[in-house]
């Protein structure tokens, strides 16, 4: 018992005394710390200056925004609509936003652990994106039909998101398994597969998917641009997914496939309830890396001509009285990623810790 | 048949044989496809286009240039162009991450609460986001006339930056890079071969003779009737003369720096970390300064456990210049998307496009592997 008691970690030093330690442990610290310190309240009070208290808030007041020394956010307040929701006709905004909290609410509800399992995983995100593309969509229900060319916005932002992820997860679970495969001609494919599409950057497999598919598919196969682009997007996200997951696969020791072998598993058994479980939780962290960024990469999608966010925002500022308040455009937008990133990255970090306490 | 199937060599044999012929129907249907869609539309197929002229224009170019070159030499310009925003914004990045990296190991809460912001900040919003706000920004700069002057030579305005460069043939710049890479490799060969007293004179003549012999080669190849430094001045209403740097590729270079310094900053603090704290307490117990720690012990370490860490943040902030084309900057996938506008080879000029990356990709790889080698330590491995 006494041994156990003198094992335990020495107890924490307290929160002065780590500061203490932390900030004035020597005379040069002090000076870092002191300007340090002023550093950032100065960079505080400038972006608190800037953003709330000299700034212009309301559309009306865009006479005033030249005088001012803040930020000018009547360009937000006149123009957001046509930010979140581009083309997308105004009385029908109201779908385009339930439609957005409807996609955000599925990857939320996703990241608690009462949905892992593939059954709910996949019921939870086929109704979250049947739900999101009828309301973007309508055509039925007596909502009236809008096509794809005229999403734009944020929701077109989260519509290739979303459908990069379900196309792409399936897949990149598909790869993983084929490049482990103990059939050669099988792991060989998909490992020539999966390493001629993570060789090339994302931008000329869109170029490829808008513009090569037209000559090399036929006409039956080819579907709106739109999709093309999602279908080459969610390949490039596979490719990259497969390797996280093939990682986790690898990590796992051997002893439990051959555990699963003496209890007279058949392959997909093993591979469903040994498997894949385990390579999921092995490489969790970095499988939501593979989120974080793609999330950030469906902003590539405006240089092959789509009206996603980024590029909404540009015709925002784009007119007349607007044009010299940009930053406060593209701070806005800056935000919106932001808020999306780093919750998804934060999350990724929350599970890297737990799983490191939970191997002890 | 069943018992055959339920052979499990036969079944696999099977299976193997179905993916591979499903594989070939598909590219086979792909290639008919192809065929019938550019007989359609009766394009000649080839790369006979290559020796044609181009006929168009294009914003930024590291060489001489004019319309009527072939669309051999405009997709080479684009590659140096590509190659060129690449080596100062990972350079950049190179150099902020390391600073990012130190100021976030520092220990001082406050220090690396700074560092710890600016990683969030700009890991967190896309590239291309950061490119088009920072175009924005470098063109929104004064005009020329009210421009932002550093002593008389160089000048910042919203047409560019414009600064100061010598007069001299662009050969003997090549000449001057071989030199310096030559006289690198030359010293590398030395450190082997000979004692380290006589490698230490070697080295300490051959670093004053290069200076020398390059100004000796700048003074042969300058270009006659002109100063040997060409200062930019404002003429009418530009700068004439110097050098400048088109806001493309300034704003390009200040996003890539500040986004891939972000994640190297990361790199780097995860190699730092890395150090075991044996070897930091060995330094000090054989009493080693600070100084002397840092740079003997943690930062050689340091560096071998992330070369391959880095060499993929490389790769992969090679592939993101792509995104040039956003602000108009003329690299490597402008200058193919606007090839295949204009003479509408579409399938030969992407894979003359996805050649190209492959390749930069491959060097950038093989040149850290070879380095990765070359440093590591025989017997000591660094847990990353």
């Amino acid at each position: 018992m006494t041994t156990a008691i003198q094992q335990l970690p020495p107890a924490k030093p307290s929160f002065a005394a780590r500061l203490q330690k932390s900030l004035f442990n020597s005379p040069l610290d002090c000076v870092i710390s002191v300007v340090c310190a002023a550093l950032l309240f100065y960079l505080l009070y400038q972006i608190i200056d800037w953003a709330f208290i000299a700034s212009i808030w309301r559309a009306e007041d865009v006479a005033l925004c030249k005088a001012a020394d803040g930020a000018c956010w009547s360009v937000i307040d006149a123009r957001h609509r046509i930010i979140l929701f581009g083309l997308f006709p105004f009385e029908e905004h109201w779908r385009s936003t339930l439609a957005c909290i409807v996609m955000v609410a599925t990857i939320v509800a996703s990241c608690f652990t009462w949905f892992w399992s593939a059954t709910r995983l996949g019921l939870l995100w086929l109704c979250g994106f049947g739900v999101f593309y009828i309301l973007m969509r309508g055509g039925m229900f007596g909502l009236t039909g809008i096509t794809p060319e005229r999403w734009g916005g944020l929701a077109l932002t989260i519509f290739i998101f979303a459908s990069v992820s379900l196309i792409g997860m399936p897949l990149s679970i598909v790869l993983a398994l084929g490049r482990r495969s103990k059939l050669p001609v099988v792991a060989r494919l998909t490992g020539l597969f999966i390493d001629f599409f993570r060789s090339l950057p994302l931008l000329t497999i869109l170029f490829a998917a808008a513009v090569i598919t037209p000559f090399v598919l036929p006409g039956w196969l080819q579907g709106d641009k739109l999709y093309r682009v999602i279908v080459g997007f969610a390949i490039f996200f596979a490719c990259y997914q497969a390797e996280n997951i093939r990682a986790g696969l690898q990590a796992i020791p051997p002893g439990q496939d051959e555990a699963g072998l003496t209890l007279g598993l058949n392959y997909w058994q093993r591979v469903t309830r040994i498997q894949l479980p385990q390579a999921f939780r092995n490489s969790l962290p970095s499988i939501v890396n593979q989120f974080v960024i793609t999330f950030k990469e469906t902003s590539i999608v405006t240089i092959v001509g789509f009206f996603e966010i980024l590029a909404s925002g540009h015709a925002a500022y784009g007119t007349g009285e607007w044009t010299p308040h940009y930053v406060e455009v593209y701070v806005f937008i800056g935000l919106i990623y932001f808020a999306f990133v780093f919750s998804l990255s934060r999350y990724g970090a929350y599970l890297e810790n737990r799983m490191r306490v939970g191997h002890g | 048949m069943s018992s055959l199937l339920r052979n499990r060599k036969i079944r696999e044999i099977v299976l193997q044989a179905l993916l591979v012929s499903i594989v070939a129907v598909v590219l086979i249907g792909m290639v008919v496809n192809t065929r019938a869609a550019l007989d359609a539309q009766s394009l000649t197929t080839g790369f006979g286009f290559l020796e044609r002229s181009t006929g168009w224009d294009f914003s930024f170019s590291v060489l001489p240039y004019s319309i009527s070159d072939s669309y051999t030499k405009t997709l080479t310009i684009g590659i140096l162009n590509t190659l060129l925003l690449g080596f100062l914004g990972i350079s950049l990045a190179t150099i902020i991450g390391i600073v990012i990296g130190l100021i976030r190991t520092s220990g001082n809460y406050l220090f690396s609460l700074l560092g710890t912001i600016y990683v969030e900040v700009f890991r967190n919003v896309p590239l291309i986001l950061q490119a088009v706000f920072w175009y924005s920004v470098v063109a929104h700069l004064p005009r020329p006339k009210s421009a932002i002057e550093i002593g008389d030579l160089a000048f910042i305005t919203g047409r560019g930056i414009y600064f100061p460069v010598f007069n001299i043939a662009l050969w003997s710049v090549a000449m001057m890079l071989v030199l310096f890479i030559g006289w690198l490799l030359v010293l590398g060969h030395f450190k082997r071969t000979l004692a380290s007293g006589r490698y230490h004179s070697v080295r300490k003549i051959g670093w004053c003779l290069l200076p020398l012999l390059c100004l000796a080669l700048a003074w042969f190849a300058r270009i006659p009737d002109t100063p040997l430094l060409d200062v930019p001045a404002l003429k009418g209403l530009n700068f004439k003369g110097g050098m400048r740097m088109p806001p493309e590729l300034t704003a390009l270079v200040i996003a890539i720096a500040l986004y891939g310094g972000a994640y190297i900053g990361e790199v780097v603090r995860a190699g730092l970390m890395s150090v075991p704290r044996g070897q930091i307490e060995a330094g000090f117990v054989t009493g080693l300064s600070p100084y002397h720690i840092f740079s003997r012990i943690r930062l050689p370490l340091a560096v071998r456990a992330v070369l391959p860490s880095l060499t993929n943040q490389y790769v992969q902030l090679m592939k993101a210049t792509t995104i040039g084309l956003v602000v108009g900057f003329s690299d490597f996938f402008m200058i193919v998307s606007t090839s295949i506008n204009q003479s509408g080879q579409t399938l030969e000029l992407l894979a003359i496009l996805m050649g190209g990356f492959l390749l930069i990709n491959l060097t950038i790889a093989f040149v850290m592997n070879a380095i990765n080698r070359r440093i590591a330590i025989v017997g000591y491995e660094v847990k990353s």
